[in-house]
């Protein structure tokens, strides 16, 4: 299999994504200053005279036109400039800047909790008899039907108002982490159990598991060998899903826990329309997006042979 | 992508397609058939009738309590459940049960009218894609990629941002961020059925494309569209209570499953009872949408080889 | 090791039930016996219970079968015994499998190197790397495979049908088993491939393994195996030698299956009322002969005249070649003619088919239907002949919209009449396929697979055609199917006279059914002329060709 042509081939799929992350922002950016006189508002407040609008409008340089005001966000960010927050008066950068390792480190624990959990009960109940079906797609239905922020009420009701075991907010401690991460985790280990177990299933009844078996290969190494790998290839295409969910799971799992992150950063930001910070934090997604997507193709590439020939 | 993480499950199922326009092997669709199963089994059976009971909540709520969901009794605050409030009473000293009986209205409205969005553009899209003209392909799919490239929570928060918090606002704002998923299933199918025997075969027996697309294509399209809408209306809901419990969507004192759990975090110390039965009623509704789902569509695959 | 007169394998009275599927044993009473060095058959059409059979000698019957036995022996161990650490050991080590398709037997995402080896480190008969690739070189080599090294490095999906199948029997081989079991091995490949995959397993036999060959084909394993076990429904209904089963058959069932096989010598006769008798040291096959038919007119249905289909590939990394479907291909049906097209897979004959059907445009040359231009003009223009074009599917189900019910789907082809008359008429048309009118408001999918067929067959009669293309049409059924919508075809073909144009893999089924045959070999027409002239020397020793025909 020539490399070349390999490259080529992710290289092109990046150019996509990376396409697809610029018309998203450029989208957000739109709609953002679209809002008709609101961000003068917002950075007006409770204080209104006659000409306010208008110099706050000079000062921000939202008297321009539209396509200016855009290519000015272009070449600002080209330089590495994301802009001052409306609300917070400091650079964009370094508000979200700030945020971003709690955050970062949840959704990092959440989603490596998450692939553990889906990939230990896939493995122990994945073709092994009517019980065990049914078990483990019950506890996979109850999982994923939860909400995070129910489970993270339910969490701090019982390990940290009831036995004290964890505090009730905050990310100063390893240990501030756990119930925000189990409860992040919970819902998104139930999807992807869901889908490698069925895949999993899938795949146990193909013929060439039959051939495996009858080479004296034991039920165990089969899966792992052989029926793991088939069934990754569903749960990589979640792959993209869960890693946004995750960081959009995040937002909600933080105001539960009272956690310091992005999410509060965002929630905050929308509420008061402060655009700068939003279109920082699309542009970040876009970003995350773009580099997990490249990913898990290649990831493809990786596990399939079939389709690196084509 | 446009998932929280908590996607209704069966949905995943259905939406293998996302970046795998690549992946030959990878089923893409609803329609991939084995069994006829003709009898309802029982999981089946209850989930359906609880869904039954929530839409006659929905209707009445009044009929299954006496009391009012927004005033309260200030000598009743934070009572724990009994026989005159099962679900006990909140720091108002409303009634929990009433709260939670009116609050199916809401949390079924709000997710019914985000589903119908996704549902009216997402097969509108959807069906357009799945034609044979590669370049309305390309289009759509890159909307939906567009789309689908911000964490679903994120991208209905954008949308707050724009058309500002509430009730509808917020049934946009989660139809919208459902588009690119719904889209994607109906696109998948569209290309299923179009690539299907039976219409090669029309047009061999010499029927007109338009009549292909009305009598054989389109119909066996739309088949799948209840089937599709009710495993992913779990997934809106759960979004929608999300984004309530974020404070985006309806404002306290109403009665929203979200927005409950959101007033019951203040009072957690002290009460479990206003943290745990909205929470509830939400998991079993998203339970009980995703069983009658997937039970739907197994028969489906059945019915269409 | 086992004794040289000791059997490998000595089963008396198997039954294996499932009981989670209903009580019926899926298998009942069978008793089965392999020697070394001897290729035992067991053949039966599908869900005669053989597999399973199969499968039981290998503890492989799955989850939820009950195996009962008077005498399970395998090597002189009694097999009730076994628990799945026994069955472990011997699977792969003293018991190979062969399957089908190699191409969903070898596991996709493994190379065939890392497929073969597995057998022998799973069972730690080599030591060492080198050791290992070693082996796994030898073994495919002695199973023909061309450059074992390099065949090693690839994926299933990246050799020829023929070559997979022989990385299947490397992978099985590998550990020199004692016992190979083959299971329709050669069921998805063309006839020249199977002849030499089957040598690959003769030679297995040769050195004093024994084979257990499981097939729907009679004729297939009557070159290679020395006994035959006929088994229907769960039993085994005939047994013996090779020869005695096929020339001296004793059970009806035997006898009908063999009649029932299509070949020159069943030309314009029934074949689904055709019956063995048995004489003293030869059995005749008596058969009722077919309606009389109408003479072939000289007026052409269809011209095809030096039509031509290219398609590009990419050859290697970067550069694409064309790849030769379809060259320089002419030939004419005439009104009232059976013309048989037969070539293997990649042979361009599905690829003429489409181009008749109007699916496809030939890169030269033209096709005329009824003396009207039929290639390169706008759909909209063919419309209007469509109808009297129509064509019968190898798998009639997907062919019909899932929607429909037996009468949406024939009324849709009928001429546009009004709704009463169209009812009657759907009756007419079952009727004439030999369906009774209950079926009229059911799903095909509730129906079987020979009903569906017949299904297909009114639906193109509706449109009351003058060609009727027929891909495969038969070939997805099992025998006793097969005769009978032979017949119907045949049946049909001669009361209404309309030309057919039959396209098939199988010898058999065009020597009985078509006056005139062209042979496809890589997009080219390689051979024609009637029936009698293309097979007339050529004709393969087929088992009905051994018999001869009253």
């Amino acid at each position: 299999m020539p490399a070349r042509h390999l490259t080529l081939r992710i290289l092109s799929r990046l150019g996509t994504s990376l396409v697809v992350a610029w018309a998203s922002v450029t989208a957000a950016f739109v709609a953002l200053h679209a809002l008709p006189g609101r961000i003068e508002d917002i950075l007006a407040g409770d204080v209104d005279f006659p000409g306010l609008r208008e110099a706050i409008a000079a000062e921000w340089g939202l008297d321009r036109s539209l396509p200016a005001q855009y290519a000015d966000f272009l070449l600002r960010l080209a330089h590495g400039d994301f802009g001052t927050s409306y609300v917070l008066r400091r650079p964009v950068i370094e508000v979200v800047g700030s945020q971003l390792r709690p955050t970062v480190e949840l959704a990092f624990a959440a989603g490596l909790l998450a692939v553990l959990l889906a990939g230990g009960l896939a493995l122990a109940t994945a073709g092994r008899g009517r019980l065990a079906h049914g078990l483990a797609s019950s506890l996979e239905l109850v999982a994923a039907s939860t909400p995070v922020f129910w489970l993270g009420i339910l969490l701090l009701m019982a390990f940290s108002f009831s036995l004290r075991w964890f505090p009730v907010a905050g990310a100063k401690s390893w240990n501030a982490l756990v119930l925000p991460a189990i409860a992040l985790a919970l819902p998104t280990a139930g999807l992807l159990a869901q889908v490698l177990r069925e895949a999993m299933e899938k795949t146990l009844d193909q013929p060439f598991v039959t051939t495996v078996r009858a080479r004296g290969v034991g039920e165990t190494a089969i899966r792992i060998r052989h029926v793991l790998r088939h069934a990754l290839l569903p749960a990589v295409t979640l792959g993209g899903w869960l890693i946004g969910g995750l960081l959009g799971g995040a937002v909600i799992t933080e105001k539960v826990f009272g956690r310091p992150g992005l999410g509060t950063v965002t929630l905050g930001a929308v509420l008061t329309h402060d655009v700068p910070v939003v279109l920082a934090v699309v542009l970040l997604a876009a970003l995350i997006h773009v580099a997990a997507s490249t990913l898990l193709d290649i990831l493809y590439l990786l596990i399939d042979p079939r389709l690196r020939t084509t | 992508m446009t998932a929280s993480p908590h996607s209704a499950p069966a949905a995943v199922a259905l939406s293998t397609e996302g970046l795998v326009g690549t992946v030959a092997s990878v089923p893409t669709s609803v329609l991939r058939a084995t069994r006829f199963r003709p009898r309802h089994p029982p999981r089946f059976i209850l989930a359906a009738g609880f869904l039954a009971m929530l839409a006659l909540v929905a209707l009445g709520p009044g009929l299954f309590t006496r009391y009012d969901p927004l005033t309260g009794d200030f000598s009743e605050t934070l009572k724990g459940p009994s026989w005159v409030h099962p679900f006990g009473t909140d720091r108002l000293g409303r009634d929990v049960l009433a709260r939670t009986l009116y609050g199916t209205r809401y949390s079924l409205l709000i997710g019914l009218a985000g589903m119908a969005v996704s549902a009216a553009a997402g097969v509108l899209l959807g069906v357009l894609a799945g034609l044979r003209n590669r370049l309305l392909d390309e289009a759509v799919s890159r909307l939906f990629d567009v789309l689908s490239s911000f964490p679903g929570v994120l991208l209905a928060m954008l949308v707050v941002t724009f058309l500002g918090q509430g009730m509808a606002n917020i049934a946009i704002a989660v139809g919208i961020a459902g588009i690119p998923k719904f889209g994607r299933v109906v696109r998948a199918q569209t290309q299923l059925v179009r690539d299907a025997d039976y219409v090669t075969h029309a047009a061999i027996y010499g029927l007109g494309r338009s009549r292909i697309f009305l009598r054989h294509v389109l119909p066996n399209v739309l088949v799948a569209v209840p089937v599709i809408a009710t495993i992913y209306i779990g997934n809106t809901i759960l979004v929608v209570s999300g984004l309530s419990f974020l404070g985006l969507g309806p404002q306290p004192p109403t009665p929203e499953w979200g927005v409950m759990l959101a007033e019951s975090r203040d009072v957690l110390r002290v009460a479990w009872w206003p943290g745990v039965f909205p929470g509830l009623a939400i998991t079993l509704t998203v339970i009980a949408f995703s069983i009658v789902g997937g039970v739907l569509q197994k028969r489906f695959e059945g019915r269409i080889a | 090791m086992t004794d040289r007169h000791e059997p490998l394998v000595d089963i008396r009275g198997l039954s294996v039930a499932f009981p989670a599927q209903g009580d019926e044993p899926v298998v009942q009473g069978a008793d089965l016996t392999i020697h070394p060095g001897e290729c035992v058959a067991l053949v039966g059409e599908s869900g005669s219970g053989k597999s399973v059979t199969a499968r039981s000698l290998l503890g492989l019957t799955g989850d939820g079968a009950r195996i009962e036995a008077a005498q399970f022996r395998i090597r002189g161990r009694d097999a009730r015994t076994f628990r799945e650490a026994d069955w472990r050991r011997l699977r792969g080590n003293l018991t190979g499998l062969v399957m089908q398709d190699a191409l969903v037997s070898l596991d996709p995402l493994r190379t065939i190197g890392q497929e073969v080896g597995e057998v022998l480190t799973e069972h730690r008969l080599v030591s060492g790397g080198a050791a290992l690739t070693e082996r796994v070189h030898a073994t495919l080599a002695k199973v023909g495979m061309p450059r074992p090294a390099e065949r090693a490095r690839q994926f299933a999906h990246q050799l020829s049908g023929g070559l997979r199948q022989r990385a299947l029997i490397a992978a099985a081989i590998a550990a020199e088993p004692d016992l190979i079991i083959a299971d329709e091995p050669t069921t998805a490949l063309d006839p020249g491939i199977q002849d030499q995959v089957l040598a690959v397993l003769a030679d297995r036999v040769r050195e004093g393994a024994g084979l257990l060959l499981i097939s729907h084909d009679l004729a297939l394993v009557a070159r290679i195996a020395h006994r035959v076990i006929v088994m229907r429904a769960g039993r085994i209904v005939d047994a013996g030698s090779t020869q005695e089963v096929l020339e001296q058959p004793r059970h009806p069932y035997t006898r009908q299956l063999l009649a029932a096989i299509p070949s020159a010598a069943s030309r314009g006769s029934r074949l689904a009322s055709a019956r063995i008798s048995a004489g003293q040291g030869s059995s005749t096959i008596e058969r009722e002969p077919s309606p009389p038919r109408a003479a072939v007119e000289p007026r052409p249905v269809l011209e095809v005249s030096d039509i031509a289909k290219h398609y590009a590939h990419r050859a290697a990394a970067g550069q694409t070649g064309t790849f030769t479907a379809l060259e320089g291909v002419s030939f004419t049906v005439r009104a009232g003619e059976v013309l048989g097209i037969i070539g293997a897979s990649g042979s361009g004959k599905s690829t003429c088919a489409k181009i008749v059907l109007g699916l496809l445009e030939p890169d030269a040359g033209e096709v005329r239907l009824l003396g009207e231009l039929w290639t390169r003009i706008p759909e909209p223009r063919r419309r209007p002949l469509r109808r009297r074009l129509q064509y019968i599917p190898q798998d009639p189900l997907s062919s019909f919209d899932p929607r429909y019910r037996v009468a949406d789907i024939i009324a849709e082809n009928l001429p546009d009449t009004g709704a009463r008359g169209r009812r009657a008429r759907v009756l007419a048309l079952l009727n004439q396929v030999g369906l009774s009118g209950g079926v009229i408001d059911r799903h095909p999918r509730a129906l079987s697979g020979g009903q569906r067929q017949r299904v297909a067959i009114a639906r193109a009669l509706a449109a009351e055609p003058a060609l009727i293309v027929c891909d495969e049409p038969v070939s997805a059924l099992d025998i006793g199917i097969q005769a009978q919508i032979l017949d119907l075809l045949a049946d049909l073909q001669g009361r209404l006279s309309t030309a057919m144009l039959f396209i098939s893999h199988d010898w058999g089924v065009v020597q009985h059914l078509a006056d005139r045959v062209l042979v496809f070999q890589d997009g080219r027409i390689v051979d024609q002329g009637s029936v009698a002239d293309v097979f007339g020397s050529a004709i393969v020793n087929t088992v009905p060709g051994r018999l001869s025909a009253a």
